[in-house]
Formats: structure tokens, C-alpha cells, sequence
């Protein structure tokens, strides 16, 4: 059974199904969306648990001819790295839908469309992550872009459509880059073997220092723009005000990742020499995302602003992690992707409903809903809790491993990152203060509780927070696997503890 | 040896605690005595331990429990795993039984609070945390327990957080306390770095191979550590502010248990500090200047519970002080943690009680001639008081004594300098204690007429009979033949020839009567400035010294000027320079784009078409070049 052809292709036909609803049956589309999402994400874990642990290369593997004389082919593949993520995909989406379930009713187009598109996005989420050839790749990476501005352009609030554009328009910029570099390296392949994109033979291609270097930049700044790294990380925050709650979740959680995703995979693997020789100015630049979004958090009056602002912070430490060239920077920086996706996604959506409640999403218009709406408080106040790294939580294995990683090799980056924890307490306890506690702000004293389906929705989110937090080592497990391999094909060592010895 | 008991100290109060969450007002009959019971068993399962270990002979009476791998990925593995030793063990029973009195206390001073269930479920969260925080095994099990005390002390200094200050106090203590946590996760990586491990077991046997540069700097940062959850000096200014918590939240964390983890967490890294001279020269010097600082401010607080945290700042530096004098030190700092944990504790809910009989009064200026009305809480208070002071045969002079006689006879003009400061803090500790008592309980009554001063319920008064109990009798039992000294000698390597091998610079006795004189001047000036009419207002016209006190020795005001001020500019002038700079940059790279190519928009409709056709156009590029790349 071809695994991962069926798990990208169901939501397309889920997409297809809805789309050839009649007008007067247009409510049962988030049905069908629910119904396909669920599908698909029990899927995933079926593939999770067909997976190899021990098993070392990719699995699952798919491989057919597609341009033939391009030597493009279809090929699809996962590591433990892409496992994870895909996994993460998957659960978010059905959780989507939910927490959103009358999103879609203020855009420009029907709710139909919505689900079309959120189902199309979830077909290319996976493709991206499954793909290992580089232009396929490259068609998901390109083509994930439509759906999401769709959705931000169609069904955001404010100014949606200058959002959507400016999103697109960063998006295409690094996209043309790595497009430039993609036909870079296919080049060479021809020169050395026969043309091809498959990316274990790329991978053993001998490049000189000065075109890897070219090329790399090529795929990493995309990557950078994607998981935004200061200083290319001005689309975000106006994306994620104008998306709605839904959408803000999937392209912070999900579609960024593929930037950080795309480190690992890509600028590691094909290019080893020059991601050593960048690494010091990417881990400069990945310490002053820590620190600027840190800070940009903190001056942010829209919640929504904040949140992406921290997300900025978070990628900062992922990149930190990626670039550390450690064991334990590689696995934590990639269990980082999975926590500040589900952490992210707690807190955008209960954001969310509260603004939705309130009509707006300005800190200063609420306070004291603690007392109106307990529920609905506890659960941002643990989303929070999440984001700042809270020992016990999910994220803090990832971001102490990802900062233990980097000392091992950068002792004074990882010094300096750490001072971000401070700085993190700050930008969740101030907007925790202002909108969760203190007296009641007028206008918010009827705002109603938490309803049993945003319950429904919240709780497998924060349950796997507590639930990584104490047990990651299910994922860890996968995860190591594939770290382990592309440091070694780097030819990366960890440092070796000079007490270590008995 | 294992055992398979010590999950259930922290499993139990923690599941208690979730559960009274998840079930809501539900639980708000029963959920107090649930709270209540469950710290109660706690409590026994951890005597039960403590009588299995005196059973043992004393080299193996540690015991360990494995629960699961929590963080494997190449060389760093950190096991979810328990220790329990004679360390370990001092703690579990002083939380656990300090812990379930002043549950039983809350019952009643809690009663009329609507969200009393509430405060019970964090009180248990509190103990479940503060458990694992002693029993971890490695530095990064430590570090759950850590932050998750500090969680709980958030929550509970800021229960009553409609009131925006006390919202604001509790930002403030757990802000503080990040700052000391970037010190612990400081020291968990360098001790991985060093070592490859972050037990306590693999660090200690490996301790000899490490660099003193790299024990200096674990040192330093577990100090930092302490600094932050122990308020000593530079991150104490958090202490006095979270009085804005319920009183018995007071007594219990901000008294008896958390903020005395940065003295577990040196005791426990004695490895370390014994081997880095530097980082152990620095414990000392910040446990002496805080015993002042704390000291200095309990003078000049009208505010009862305000005044009995600058004394629990202050006597945390003794211990602070104690645990860097090496290994006889740890166990007086111990000692003096124990006992300060039942006298403190206890003057804090006799705190409590006086504000529960005066309508939630804290001022000082507005008591007088209590003593009358409450006799139960003057005399258990008064015994707390004779135990903080140090007068014989009350707990803290055993204690606190120890603590004195070890500081000069260190080596050197340290030893001096430090012993020095200990004996002038024993004077000023007095001199504060008995204005607090003076002004409490006797001389002319300052109330208003509307308030009906009263003795609190048995719930109250029952518990803080017991903690005058400890008061009075803790000292002798622990100190007597030397037993708590020679219970921990195993876990901190200290053996009878260290104290054979100092020089004794002082006699015991002489110690002592120094020690008695400070105390007898201390109580002296009090009784002399203060046994005359007290004005109910404080007085503005004092002296600059007064003033300065009454301001926390201007710890906030620096902060203020040094951290807050400037970062908040920092702030504001980021925000500007991304909206401005940075986004303006980008955007001005669009507009002469978007300028420059206004020829090709004339072509194109619209945005959506004319980019679906922009990567159509991409895609089609990309297969056009790759054609003519490979002809």
C-alpha cells in the first residue's frame, strides 16, 4: 500500500467531494472537511506505527517516473524527522476545523470553499514534508502558498488582503532564490553523473566552496523567510493579525516549520561545508530573533501580534538548535517544531475565541476574565505556560535540549539565548495580567464561557502538552534516529565532556 | 536500595490537585478536606520512609526510585528518577508536616473565601512540586520541582489578583525567580558540558576530573539559583511584595519550605562548592550581606507580614551564609532551616490569627494590647519570638549559635568579618522581633472602635500550638549529641576530623555569651524606644537611615532605574524601528518594485490572477530552463 500517496491524496479527494456539493447542502462541507481530516489523521497514526524506529534512510518509500527526461521524479520518503511532522499536520487539522467551526462564515466566499482550501493545504503540508525530490519539493513548497493566501486574503479580518499580499510576495521572493539554486545544483548534477533531483544522489555530489555557498544562501534564505528569522520576519505578525484563528495556526504551526524543516533536510544535507561556514552568522541572526521577538512581544498591544512575535522568538531558538551541529540541538530543535505547534496552536485559538467574544483583539479591552470566563482563562494561562517553556510542559524538553545542544558547542550563544527565559516570563505574565486578571473591565462582564465544542477541540491540545512534557520520549525515539544520520552525513561530532570519563 | 513508595509523595498531591481543578466548584464542599487528607497521607508515607531509613545502618540509608526515561537523545540521559537520603528526607518531612498544619489552618482562616477549593488545589500542587523539587535525583528533576514551587507561589501570592498590586507582585516573584533560573539552566548545561551527566550521583563521582574554572562557574550559577528563589541579594526585592498572598501561603512557602530550596540546592551541590573556593567565598559573602540587608528593612516595616519576611530574607542568609563554610556547614544551615521552619511558620499564622481578629489589619501602628484578646496567639507568637532570637533553650539558639561559632572560626579575616556580621545580625534581629512583639501585644490598644479583636478557632490556633511546639523544643532534639550533624554527614561528606582540623579561634562558650550580650542589647533598645506612647501614623520627620529601610533599602528603586526603566525604552524604541526600519525597508523595496514594473501591471487585472500567474509562469520557467540546461 502505497502509505503516503493515500494520506496526501485523501484530503484532495475530501477537497473534490466537497466541491461538488450542491448550494443547498453547503452546510454539510465542514462535515465532510471534519470527516476527511479525522480520516487522514488516523492515517498518520497508523504510519506512525508502521514505522521502523531502527530502521536507518527513509520508509515508506514511493518511487515513479514523473518527466522522465528531466529525471524528475515522484518520489516520496520519511525519516523520523518528517514522521513527526506530518503527524503534527495531520492532528492539527481535524483541531482546526473544530476550533474554527464558523470561521468561514465571514469571508468573502462561501464556507465551501474554506474547507476546499484547508483541505488542499493539508494535501500540500504533507507533500512537502514527504517529497524527496527537490522539485517536487519545490512544486508542494510553491503551491502550499495559494491556499494560504486565499484563506488569509478571503476569511481574514483588518486589513486581510494587504496581509496576504505582502505574505505571498515575501514568500515568492525566497522562492525564486531557492528556485535559482534548485537548477544551481541540478546543473551540477548533470556534470557529475546524469541529471537528477533525488536527494540522496545530490547529497553526494562534490560542490566547490563558492558555488555551494551561492546555492545554499539560495535555499536558506527561503528557509529564513519561512520560519522567520530576524530580519526577514516582517510579513508574519501582519499574516497572523489578519488570518483567522485557524489559518494563524496552521501557517505559524505547520507551514513555517517547513522553513526550519527545510534547514535539516536541504542546507545540511546537500551543502555541509557551507552551512559550517554560516553558521556563525546564522546563529548570531538566530540569537537576535530570540531576543528581538522577545522583546517586540512584549511592546505588542494586539494578542495575536504578541503571539507571533514570540513564534518569531521560538523559530529563533529552532534555527539555534538546527546550526549548533549537536545531537541534542538537531532532536530538540526538531521537538521544537512539534511543541510550538500544538502550543501555538492552544494559544491562537483560545485568543481567538476571546477576541471573537470581545470583538476585539486588543489586550488593553480585556481584564479580569478570569472571573468571567474561568475556563476559557485556565486554558490560555496553560497555553502560556507552555510558551514560555515551563518545566513539565512539552516545550521545555525541547528548548533545554536545544540550548544544551548549543553550549556544548556555543557555550556564550547558549548563554545568551537562555537570557530569553526571562524574557519570555515577561511577554506571556504581562498580557496574562492585563487580560486574564485584575478587576473587570467594562464590556466583559457577560463575555459567555467556554462552549463543549471549543472543549472538544482545546483538549487534545493541551493534553499531549502535558503529556510530551513528562513523556517526549515516544517522539524522541524517532527523532534521534534522523538526527544522528544527518550529522554523521555532515560529518558532525558531538563534543566529548572532558569529565566524562570514569 | 529502591523503593517503590516515593512516586506517591508527589502522585498524589498532584492528581488531587488537577483533580479539584478539573472538577470545579463541583468540589467545593469537600475539596478542602480532600486537599487536607491527601497532605496528610503525604506526610505519612514520608514518616513511614523516615522509620524504614533509621533502620538502616547509616551508609545505606538512602534509597531510590526509577520511574521512566524522560529525555534520551545521544549522551544526555536524564531518567524520571527519586532520591531519597537523609537530605531528602529532613525536607520531605518538614514540607509534608509544616505543609499538611497549615492545610488545616487554611480550612478555617480560609472559610469565607469563595474560591477556597481553589486555594487548596494549588496548596497541594505547591506540596506535590516542592516534593519533587527535594527527591529529583539529577539537576534537571530538580529543576521540574523548581519552577513548578515557583508556579504554585505565583499562583498563590497573586489568589486574590483582582486587586491589580497583588497581580503585580506575582509577576514580580516569578519574574525574579526566571532570573534565578537562567543560573540553574546555566549550571545544567556546564555540568553536562563538564560531566556528560546531570545526576547528582554522576557529577559527584566525576567531580575530580572537572576544571575549577568549570566547578567556579557551576558554582556561581547555582548560586545565582539560590539567589532567585531564596530572595537573597541582588534578587530579593520579590519577597516583601508577596505578602500580598493569603497569610498561610506566607507561612508555608514564603517561611518554612520554597524559599529555603536555594539553601537544599547548595547542600545538595556540596560536590561542587567544596571543590570551587571562589563560588563558596561567594555564597558567603551574599548570605552576609542579606542577613543584614534583611535585618536592616525588618526595623522600619510597620506591616506585620512585611516585617516577618525581611526576618526570613534575613535569616535565610544565615543559612545561606552557613552552607559556604564548608562542609561543617551544611548541616547548621540545615538545622537552622529546620527550625526556622517550624518558629517562622508559626509567627506567620499567628500573624494570621491577629489579622483575623482585626479585620485583615496589617499595620502594626494600628494593634497594641492584643495580647489580652488573643492570649493563644500571644503566647504561641512569643514563642516563635524567644526561638528567632536566639534565647536559650528555644530552637533557634541552638541553630542560629551554630551558625555564629562556625562563621568566625573560619579561617582568616573572613572568618571575622563574616562572624562578625552574623553576631550584629543576631542584635538587629532582636532589636525587630521585639518591636514586632511590643507593638503586636502590648502597651495601649491602637484600634479603631469598629474592630473586635479576637481568639482564632481551635483549626487556627491548634496548628500553631504544635509549630510552638517545634519552636521550643526542635532546637535541643536536633543538636543534642550531635545527631542531625552526624544524620547528614553522609550525604554532605563532612566527617568528624573536619571539625578536628579548625583552628577554634573561639570557644564555644565565648560565642555564645557574645552571642547572648547582642541579643540582651537588641531586645534593650526596643523595649526602650518603644515602651512609650507609639504613634498610630508613622512618623514622616525620621532619620535619612529610617527612611531608606521603610523603601527596602532602595532595592526596587534600582531596579526601577537600572532594569525596568530601560528595558521598557528598549522596547518602545524596537517597536518603532520594526514598524519604521526594518518593515519600512521591505517595503520600500516593494514599492520600487511594484514601481519600476507598473508596465507589466498594466497587463494584469488583478492581484489574486496576476500572481496564480506569476508561479504558473515560475513553473513553466523552471522547465524551460531545466530544457535548455540539459540539450
Amino acid at each position: 500500500m502505497n502509505y503516503l500517496t493515500s494520506i496526501g491524496a485523501l484530503p484532495l479527494l475530501g477537497a473534490l467531494l466537497i466541491s461538488t456539493l450542491p448550494k443547498s447542502k453547503a452546510n454539510y462541507a465542514k462535515w465532510v472537511a471534519l470527516l476527511t481530516s479525522i480520516v487522514v489523521a488516523l492515517l498518520g497514526l497508523l504510519i506512525a506505527l508502521r514505522f521502523e524506529i531502527d530502521r536507518p534512510g527513509f520508509q515508506f518509500v514511493e518511487n515513479y517516473s514523473w518527466i522522465p527526461s528531466f529525471g524528475i521524479n515522484y518520489s516520496l520518503g520519511i525519516d523520523g524527522i518528517a514522521l513527526v511532522l506530518i503527524l503534527m499536520s495531520v492532528i492539527l487539522v481535524p483541531i482546526v476545523i473544530v476550533a474554527g467551526w464558523h470561521e468561514s462564515e465571514g469571508g468573502r466566499w462561501g464556507s465551501k470553499s474554506f474547507y476546499v482550501l484547508i483541505l488542499i493545504l493539508e494535501t500540500m503540508m504533507i507533500g512537502v514534508f514527504a517529497a524527496t525530490d527537490v522539485f517536487l519539493f519545490y512544486v508542494f513548497f510553491e503551491a502550499m502558498l495559494i491556499p494560504v493566501y486565499f484563506l488569509i486574503g478571503g476569511y481574514g479580518v483588518g486589513e486581510r488582503a494587504a496581509a496576504a499580499v505582502k505574505f505571498l510576495l515575501y514568500s515568492l521572493f525566497g522562492g525564486l532564490l531557492m528556485l535559482a539554486a534548485i537548477i544551481g545544483i541540478y546543473v551540477i548534477s548533470g556534470h557529475q553523473g546524469g541529471h537528477t533531483f533525488d536527494i540522496e544522489k545530490l547529497s553526494q555530489l562534490t560542490i566547490d566552496s563558492t558555488t555551494q555557498n551561492f546555492l545554499f544562501l539560495g535555499f536558506f534564505i527561503a528557509f529564513a523567510i519561512k520560519a522567520p528569522l530576524w530580519p526577514l520576519h516582517t510579513w508574519l505578525p501582519d499574516a497572523a493579525k489578519s488570518a483567522t484563528p485557524g489559518t494563524s495556526v496552521l501557517l505559524l504551526g505547520v507551514l513555517d516549520k517547513v522553513g526550519t524543516f527545510g534547514m535539516i533536510r536541504y542546507c545540511i544535507k546537500l551543502f555541509p561545508e557551507s552551512s559550517k561556514t554560516f553558521t556563525p552568522v546564522i546563529i548570531v541572526l538566530a540569537l537576535i530573533s530570540i531576543l528581538y521577538g522577545a522583546f517586540l512581544a512584549i511592546g505588542q498591544k494586539d494578542i495575536k501580534g504578541l503571539i507571533a512575535f514570540t513564534s518569531i522568538s521560538h523559530f529563533g531558538f529552532i534555527t539555534m538548535g538546527i546550526f549548533a551541529m549537536t545531537t541534542q540541538g538537531h532532536s530538540g530543535a526538531t521537538l521544537y517544531m512539534v511543541n510550538h505547534g500544538f502550543s501555538t496552536a492552544a494559544l491562537f485559538l483560545v485568543a481567538g475565541w476571546i477576541s471573537t467574544r470581545r470583538g476585539s483583539s486588543i489586550i488593553a479591552d480585556f481584564g479580569g476574565l478570569q472571573r468571567v470566563t474561568p475556563v476559557l482563562a485556565w486554558t490560555f494561562f496553560i497555553a502560556g505556560l507552555s510558551s514560555l517553556a515551563l518545566p513539565g510542559l512539552s516545550s521545555f524538553v525541547s528548548e533545554f535540549l536545544v540550548l544544551v545542544g548549543t553550549y556544548t558547542r556555543y557555550p556564550v550563544a547558549a548563554v545568551i539565548g537562555t537570557l530569553g527565559i526571562v524574557l519570555a516570563a515577561l511577554y506571556i505574565l504581562i498580557p496574562v495580567q492585563k487580560a486574564l486578571h485584575g478587576p473587570i473591565t467594562p464590556g466583559n462582564e457577560n463575555l459567555p464561557d467556554i462552549t463543549r465544542r471549543e472543549r472538544i477541540a482545546i483538549a487534545p491540545v493541551i493534553a499531549v502538552i502535558i503529556f510530551l512534557g513528562f513523556y517526549p520520549k515516544p517522539l524522541l525515539d524517532v527523532i534521534n534516529p534522523a538526527s544522528i544520520a544527518t550529522l554523521t552525513a555532515a560529518g558532525f561530532s558531538d563534543p566529548v565532556p572532558p569529565a566524562g570519563g570514569r | 536500595m529502591t523503593s517503590n513508595n516515593l512516586v506517591y509523595l508527589v502522585a498524589l498531591p498532584l492528581f488531587s490537585s488537577g483533580f479539584l481543578m478539573i472538577l470545579g466548584r463541583r468540589a467545593d464542599k469537600w475539596g478542602h478536606i480532600f486537599a487536607t487528607l491527601i497532605s496528610a497521607s503525604a506526610f505519612g508515607i514520608g514518616a513511614f520512609e523516615f522509620l524504614q531509613m533509621l533502620a538502616r545502618p547509616s551508609e545505606s540509608r538512602a534509597v531510590t526510585q526509577k520511574l521512566f526515561s524522560w529525555i534520551s537523545v545521544g549522551t544526555f540521559q536524564v531518567d524520571a528518577s527519586l532520591l531519597l537520603d537523609q537530605l531528602s528526607i529532613s525536607f520531605v518531612l518538614l514540607i509534608t508536616g509544616v505543609g499538611t498544619l497549615i492545610h488545616i489552618y487554611s480550612i478555617a482562616y480560609m472559610s469565607h473565601d469563595l474560591d477556597r477549593r481553589r486555594f487548596f488545589a494549588f496548596l497541594n500542587f505547591f506540596i506535590a512540586a516542592m516534593l519533587l523539587l527535594v527527591l529529583g535525583d539529577s539537576y534537571l528533576n530538580l529543576y521540574v520541582g523548581w519552577e513548578g514551587v515557583g508556579l504554585a507561589s505565583y499562583l498563590l501570592i497573586g489568589f486574590w489578583n483582582q486587586k491589580p498590586e497583588y497581580a503585580t507582585a506575582a509577576k514580580k516573584a516569578f519574574v525574579a525567580n526566571r532570573v534565578g533560573d537562567v543560573g540553574l539552566s546555566l549550571a545544567i548545561m556546564i555540568a553536562f558540558a563538564t560531566f556528560g551527566t546531570v545526576s547528582f550521583s554522576g557529577v559527584e563521582e566525576k567531580v575530580s576530573g572537572a576544571s575549577t574554572a568549570a566547578l567556579t562557574g557551576i558554582g556561581l550559577m547555582l548560586l545565582l539559583a539560590a539567589a532567585g528563589k531564596s530572595a537573597q541579594f541582588p534578587l530579593q526585592s520579590w519577597l516583601g511584595d508577596a505578602m500580598a498572598g493569603p497569610t498561610p501561603v506566607s507561612a508555608l512557602i514564603h517561611a518554612a519550605t520554597m524559599v529555603t530550596a536555594g539553601v537544599y540546592l547548595i547542600a545538595r551541590s556540596n560536590f561542587i562548592f567544596d571543590n570551587a573556593p571562589t563560588a563558596q567565598l561567594c555564597v558567603v559573602i551574599i548570605g552576609a550581606i542579606t542577613l543584614m540587608f534583611g535585618a536592616l528593612i525588618g526595623t522600619a516595616k510597620d506591616d506585620i507580614k512585611k516585617a516577618l519576611a525581611a526576618s526570613t530574607m534575613s535569616q535565610i542568609g544565615y543559612m545561606i551564609l552557613a552552607t559556604g563554610l564548608g562542609p561543617v556547614g551544611y548541616a547548621f544551615a540545615i538545622m537552622h532551616l529546620l527550625t526556622h521552619g517550624f518558629f517562622k511558620a508559626g509567627m506567620f499564622l499567628g500573624a494570621g490569627s491577629v489579622m483575623h481578629g482585626m479585620d485583615d489589619e496589617v499595620n502594626m501602628r494600628k494593634y497594641g494590647g492584643l495580647g489580652k484578646f488573643m492570649p493563644i496567639t500571644a503566647i504561641t507568637f512569643g514563642l516563635g519570638y524567644l526561638a528567632i532570637i536566639g534565647v536559650p533553650p528555644f530552637a533557634g539558639f541552638y541553630s542560629k549559635d551554630k551558625i555564629i561559632e562556625t562563621a568566625f572560626n573560619a579561617e582568616g579575616i573572613k572568618g571575622l568579618l563574616i562572624g562578625s556580621a552574623a553576631l550584629l545580625g543576631a542584635l538587629v534581629t532582636a532589636f525587630y522581633m521585639t518591636r514586632v512583639i511590643i507593638l503586636t501585644f502590648t502597651g495601649a490598644k491602637r484600634w479603631d472602635e469598629k474592630a473586635h479583636p479576637h481568639e482564632s478557632p481551635f483549626l487556627m490556633w491548634g496548628p500553631m500550638a504544635i509549630l510552638a511546639i517545634g519552636s521550643v523544643a526542635s532546637g535541643f532534639l536536633l543538636s543534642s549529641g550531635n545527631r542531625f550533624v552526624s544524620w547528614l554527614a553522609p550525604v554532605v561528606n563532612s566527617h568528624e576530623a573536619d571539625h578536628a582540623e579548625h583552628v577554634e579561634r573561639f570557644q564555644p562558650v565565648v560565642v555564645t555569651s557574645m552571642a547572648l550580650v547582642a541579643v540582651v542589647i537588641g531586645v534593650a533598645i526596643a523595649i526602650v524606644k518603644y515602651r512609650s506612647q507609639v504613634p498610630r501614623v508613622a512618623p514622616t520627620n525620621v532619620r535619612f537611615f529610617t527612611r531608606i529601610a521603610r523603601r527596602d533599602l532602595l532595592q526596587d528603586d534600582f531596579n526601577e532605574v537600572v532594569l525596568m526603566r530601560p528595558g521598557q525604552a528598549l522596547t518602545k524604541f524596537l517597536v518603532a524601528t520594526d514598524e519604521k526600519a526594518i518593515d519600512g525597508a521591505v517595503r520600500t523595496v516593494g514599492a520600487v518594485v511594484i514601481g519600476s514594473s507598473k508596465g507589466i501591471r498594466k497587463t494584469q487585472t488583478g492581484f489574486v490572477r496576476s500572481y496564480a500567474l506569476l508561479i504558473l509562469l515560475g513553473a513553466f520557467g523552471l522547465l524551460a530552463t531545466i530544457w535548455v540546461v540539459t540539450l
